[in-house]
């Protein structure tokens, strides 16, 4: 038999092996993890660009393509700029601005910056705006990029950590984010409309409204509906910034 | 019982190897003992996290019940279900953090369900049945063999879900290659919602007991 002393030893001794075994290992593993997910964010952003950059290469083609890095606050001012590896304004890099916390400072009424990838293409000036909300299990995240009228869609991607594969996680293929290429925000009235993802497709649209609409994805309807909450959430952030420099 | 300790098995012998082999059909987990149905469901939308997921719950299962075994005569048995929470939590948590550090890509491909392997109930009924009463090396293999077992049923359904509900094969388009969506094909897509995994599993027991009769149970 075994004694209350016996059970409460082993469970202490069991609990601490535990613990300094996750521990050690996540210590161990946190450069690699934390290199992995910069990686994987420069890839999302070179992703809006339609660039498939390898781990290997993605800070490299970062470098050749994104010029300027710039936060935005609440108000649509520009408060930093990080240009060719140089601060001319502000002295925290716009690449290391946590958007969730961002967000959630966001919804509470708090003031709050966004972050802003500004890329040269051959000659032409795109606009990436990093996106986050939330899906179905989790989060949802993504990077659109503008034509240099910062209306048309030029490329967008998705991504996710918890959604269902096969159902919501189609958000993160081709299929689904090449379908943004063309939009438009604005409508001719200069009115911001975002990009909403439709159940039942866009032909349910009016003609004139399809090209502020892309088809949602069967059996995700929740995760389509982040799609569009996250688009408007994230993109409205720019508005003033947009009417403020760029003009038509 | 000294003789039994005495006579030491090969480490493949039929009684071993049977070990790896019966979880495969005879008693598998999923359509026998209809276990771990619920992961069943929601991974196998596509080829690929089904076949990684049956990977990993593989190793779960076979290092874990080996763990439990070497450790089988020092758990209280008032405690046992905390100790085989315990073992299989942080073994799950190790493949996560594993997975990563250094397969990025397919972790967050499979995202929640690493963790979700917690909750299979095939592990914690194979440490129950197996891993508590039986040597470290034959619980090993119960363990493989019935992770395998499970996959094998992962693999099947996923095959079927991804082909009929997405028209591809490890995200490679088939059906469109062979021409068949110009006949006038259309996916079903109902094959990527849950309950059709359900139905698949369905046949696959029924395919499973007319061609082994003596599964089916007397009236």
């Amino acid at each position: 038999m075994f004694s209350n002393r016996y059970i409460f030893i082993y469970s202490t001794v069991m609990v601490i092996i535990v613990a300094v075994l996750l521990s050690l290992t996540a210590m161990l593993l946190q450069p690699r993890q934390e290199k992995n997910m910069t990686i994987a964010k420069i890839q999302g952003i070179l992703a809006a660009l339609n660039m498939n950059a390898t781990p290997e290469n993605a800070e490299e083609l970062y470098q050749q393509y994104i010029t300027t890095e710039l936060a935005v606050d609440q108000n649509g001012q520009v408060t930093t700029i990080y240009k060719d590896g140089k601060f001319e304004m502000g002295e925290v890099r716009p690449f290391t601005i946590d958007l969730k916390k961002e967000l959630y400072n966001k919804k509470m009424g708090s003031p709050f910056v966004v972050p802003l990838y500004i890329a040269e293409v051959n000659g032409d000036t795109l606009y990436i705006v990093p996106l986050r909300g939330t899906g179905l299990w989790g989060p949802v995240y993504g990077n659109i990029a503008f034509e240099s009228n910062f209306n048309e869609i030029a490329g967008a991607y998705f991504t996710h950590d918890k959604e269902t594969p096969g159902l919501g996680a189609e958000i993160s293929t081709k299929e689904f984010s090449s379908q943004f290429i063309g939009k438009k925000i604005f409508n001719d009235a200069g009115n911001f409309v975002s990009v909403k993802v439709v159940k039942g497709g866009i032909s349910t649209l009016a003609t004139g409204q399809q090209i502020h609409g892309v088809d949602a994805i069967s059996g995700g309807t929740i995760t389509s509906n982040a799609v569009s909450e996250m688009l408007k959430n994230c993109l409205e952030n720019y508005i003033v910034y947009i009417h403020n420099t760029i003009t038509i | 019982m000294s003789a039994e300790i005495k006579e030491k098995d090969p480490l493949f012998s039929l009684k071993n190897r049977k070990l790896l082999t019966v979880p495969l059909n005879r008693e598998n987990p999923i359509t026998m003992q209809v276990l771990g149905i619920c992961s069943a469901l929601a991974v196998t939308a596509k080829l690929e996290p089904a076949v990684v997921m049956a990977i990993s719950v593989t190793f779960v299962t076979g290092v874990g019940n080996l763990v439990i075994s070497l450790l089988r005569k020092s758990i209280a048995p008032r405690i046992r279900i905390i100790v085989q929470l315990t073992v299989i939590a942080t073994l799950v948590i190790l493949v996560d953090q594993f997975l990563k550090a250094y397969a990025f890509d397919v972790s967050k491909q499979l995202s929640v369900f690493v963790g979700l392997i917690i909750t299979n109930c095939i592990i914690m009924g194979r440490f129950e049945a197996f891993g508590m009463a039986n040597k470290p090396w034959p619980s090993f293999l119960d363990g493989i063999g019935n992770g395998l077992g499970y996959g094998i049923i992962l693999i099947i359904v996923s095959f079927f879900r991804e082909l009929l509900g997405s028209g591809t094969l490890w995200g490679y388009p088939v059906l469109e290659k062979i021409g068949l969506y110009r006949l006038g094909y259309e996916n079903n897509g109902m094959m990527i919602l849950p309950p059709m995994a359900l139905i698949v599993v369905g046949i696959i027991i029924w395919v499973q007991r007319s061609r082994v009769r003596d599964l089916i149970e007397d009236k």
